[in-house]
C-alpha cells in the first residue's frame, strides 16, 4: 500500500447506484467503481462534509462495476440512519480504497462476526478464496448476508455459527464457542478476524490460547 | 451516578454562556458558573454563594453540578495511587496519579473500554464500552485528592483519545482556558496510536504534546500488535507528522513498550532511526508488564538499556519510563477489568 498517498484518504462526493437492506437494520450500499482496488481494503464514508467520515470495509468484488459496503445503522448515529435513508441518485463522500488486509494464496481462516464478513466477502467476490475457510458468526439466521452464494461457492469451508437461534442448519454458539470446541486448530495457518472489537480480542486469545502463534493472527477492528 | 439532569460539571464558557441565555440569566453568570464549576472546590449548586437563591434554584431544577467522586482508591508503595471511578452508565474507569519528586502527573482515561484491540493492552479485553464525556474526564483530575496540587496531565488511561475526539479537545478547553483551570498546554500529553485524521485535527486545534504509540517500526509486525496498523500504518501517521515543527516548545514523543525478542534488536534500532529520520521526537521505552493471555514478556534491564543506548547512538534521544505502581495493577485496565468481573 502506498501509505504516504494523501489523495487516499480525500473525499469525493459520488453518486450512490443503489442501497438495499439486506438484513434487519443491515444495509448495503453501492457506488460506481472508478479505479482498482485490493479485496480487504476499506473506504472512507461520510453523507455530510462537515462531519467526519467512517471507515467501511469493501464486500463487493474487484472487478464488480460498483463498490459495495456494509452498514448496521446505529440509533442516535450520525452517519448510518442518514446513510440507510438515502436512495439511488444521492449524493455521499468517499475516499478512495485503501488499507492492506489482504492475504495470499496460502492456508489460511478467516473468522468475522456480523458485517466483519465484508472483506472475506470482497476476496470471495473476487476470486481469492483458494486454500480459505470462512467462519462467520452472527445472532439471529437471517444475519446470514450472502448464505446462498457462499454456501455453493465454499461448501464445507463454510461455517454459520448462530449465536440465538438453533435451526439445525448451523452451529448453536457463538464463534468463540465454536472454535473452543474444535480438538486442534492448524497452527501454521494464518488467522483473519474482522468485527467488534471484544470479538477480535476474545477470538484471538482463544487461538492464543489454543496454540496459533500472535504473529500468524491479523485483526481489521470497526472504529 | 444517579442523575436524569444535564451536568454543569465540564461545560464551556461558551456553553456556559447558552445555559444563562436559556435561563433567561444574565450573561456575566456564565462567568460566575466557570469560576465555581473549575477553580474552587465545592460540589453543588446550592454553594454558589454569589448568585441569588433564585437563579440556584432555577439552575437545580435542571442541572446537577456533575463531580463524582473516586469509588475505589488503592495506594503503591512507591506513592502511585490508582483511582476508580464509576460512570453515568455503571461503568468503570480508571485514572493514576504518579508522584515524582516536585511532579504530580495524572494519568486519565478517554473511553470506557477501548476498541482498538491492541495486543499488549488489558483495556482492550474490555471491549469498547463507552465514550466519556469532557466532564467525565476532567472529572479524574477534579475529584482526587491531589486535585489541586496536579502538574501534569497524560491522556494515557483507558481508551483512544483520538476515536473521542470532540471530547477530549472540549476538555483540554476546560483546562487550559483561563476561565478553567488556566493550565499550560505544554503540561498536557495526549496519546494515541495515531488515527491520522483526528490526530491532524488535533495538532490543528491543540497546542498539547503528542504522544504516539509506536512500538515497532515494521508494517507486519505492528499489524500483528496493533490492528490500526491496517487502517493507519506508521509510515502515514510519521510522514503527516514530518509536516509539523516540534523544534519549538511543542514535543512529539514515540512510546515503544518493549518485547523480548520481538522488538528489541539492532534492526529495530536501525529502522526505527530510518522512520523517524528528520523528526525533532523522542522515545521512551516502557517495560511490558504482562496481561493474562498475552504471549508477550519484557526483555531483561541489560537488553531495555542496551536498546536505549543504541537508539541514542543513533541521534534520538531515549529514556526508560520507570515502572510505577507494580504492586496496585499497574498495567492500565486491570483494575477496571477486576471490578467489572465483580459485578458481573
Amino acid at each position: 500500500m502506498q501509505s504516504t498517498d494523501k489523495n487516499k484518504t480525500e473525499l469525493k462526493p459520488v453518486r450512490i447506484t443503489g442501497n438495499e437492506e439486506i438484513s434487519p437494520n443491515v444495509f448495503m450500499v453501492s457506488w460506481k467503481r472508478e479505479g482498482d482496488f485490493n479485496p480487504g481494503q476499506v473506504v472512507k464514508i461520510t453523507a455530510d462534509k462537515q462531519e467526519p467520515p467512517r471507515i467501511y470495509s469493501i464486500c463487493s468484488g474487484n472487478e464488480e462495476a460498483d463498490i459495495s459496503v456494509l452498514f448496521n445503522v446505529k440509533p442516535g448515529g450520525v452517519l448510518t440512519p442518514r446513510l440507510a435513508s438515502m436512495k439511488a441518485g444521492d449524493e455521499i463522500y468517499v475516499s478512495q480504497p485503501y488499507g492492506n488486509f489482504g492475504c495470499d494464496d496460502s492456508l489460511a481462516t478467516w473468522i468475522s462476526t456480523g458485517t466483519g464478513i465484508a472483506p472475506f466477502y470482497s476476496m470471495i467476490r473476487s476470486g481469492r478464496f483458494k486454500n480459505k475457510k470462512l467462519i462467520h458468526g452472527v445472532s439471529h439466521a437471517n444475519q446470514f448476508y450472502f448464505e446462498d452464494f457462499l454456501s455453493k461457492t465454499l461448501g464445507e469451508n463454510y461455517i454459520r455459527c448462530c449465536s440465538r437461534e438453533n435451526n439445525g442448519d448451523h452451529f448453536p454458539g457463538r464463534v468463540t464457542e465454536y472454535l473452543l470446541g474444535l480438538p486442534e486448530l492448524p497452527k501454521a495457518d494464518k488467522y483473519y478476524l474482522c468485527g467488534q472489537a471484544l470479538m477480535v480480542v476474545e477470538v484471538r486469545d482463544l487461538l492464543i490460547q489454543k496454540g496459533v502463534p500472535y504473529h500468524h493472527i491479523y485483526a481489521e477492528i470497526f472504529f | 451516578m444517579e442523575t436524569t439532569k444535564e451536568l454543569l460539571f465540564g461545560k464551556t464558557l461558551n456553553e456556559l454562556i447558552q445555559v444563562a441565555s436559556d435561563l433567561g440569566l444574565p450573561r456575566f453568570t456564565a462567568r460566575q458558573l466557570t469560576d465555581w464549576l473549575y477553580k474552587k472546590q465545592i460540589g453543588s449548586i446550592a454553594e454558589m454563594s454569589n448568585l441569588s437563591k433564585s437563579t440556584r434554584e432555577l439552575l437545580s431544577e435542571k442541572f446537577d453540578f456533575g463531580t463524582v467522586p473516586p469509588t475505589k482508591v488503592q495506594v503503591s508503595v512507591d506513592g502511585t495511587r490508582k483511582y476508580l471511578f464509576t460512570t453515568a452508565r455503571h461503568q468503570f474507569i480508571e485514572t493514576a496519579m504518579i508522584p515524582d519528586d516536585d511532579r504530580i502527573t495524572v494519568c486519565v482515561s478517554s473511553q470506557v473500554g477501548c476498541k482498538m484491540g491492541c495486543l499488549f493492552c488489558m483495556t482492550a479485553k474490555q471491549g469498547f464500552q463507552g465514550q466519556l464525556s469532557a466532564g467525565e474526564i476532567v472529572n479524574q483530575i477534579r475529584s482526587i485528592e491531589e486535585t489541586t496540587t496536579v502538574s501534569n496531565i497524560v491522556y494515557m488511561g483507558m481508551g483512544e483519545p483520538f476515536d473521542n475526539l470532540d471530547e477530549v479537545l472540549k476538555s483540554i478547553e476546560i483546562l487550559t482556558s483561563d476561565w478553567g483551570y488556566g493550565m499550560s498546554p505544554r503540561r498536557i500529553t495526549v496519546s494515541s496510536i495515531g488515527i491520522v485524521p483526528a490526530m491532524t485535527r488535533f495538532l490543528a486545534e491543540s497546542e498539547a504534546h503528542l504522544a504516539i504509540s509506536l512500538h515497532t517500526p515494521f508494517d507486519e509486525q505492528r499489524k500483528s500488535l496493533m490492528p490500526v496498523q491496517i487502517a493507519y500504518p506508521i509510515a502515514e501517521v510519521v510522514e503527516e507528522l514530518r509536516k509539523y515543527d516540534f523544534s519549538g516548545q511543542r514535543r512529539v514523543s514515540f512510546e515503544y513498550i518493549l518485547f523480548k525478542g520481538l522488538n528489541d534488536t539492532p534492526i529495530h534500532v536501525k529502522e526505527l532511526s530510518r522512520l523517524l529520520n528528520g523528526i525533532k521526537c523522542r522515545i521512551n521505552l516502557i517495560r511490558f508488564h504482562p496481561v493474562p493471555g498475552t504471549p508477550l514478556v519484557s526483555p531483561d534491564e541489560e537488553t531495555i538499556t542496551h536498546f536505549k543506548n543504541q537508539l541514542n547512538d543513533k541521534g534520538i534521544f531515549t529514556s526508560v519510563r520507570a515502572s510505577r505502581g507494580q504492586d496496585i495493577y499497574a498495567a492500565c485496565g486491570l483494575l477496571s477489568t477486576k471490578e467489572q468481573n465483580l459485578k458481573i
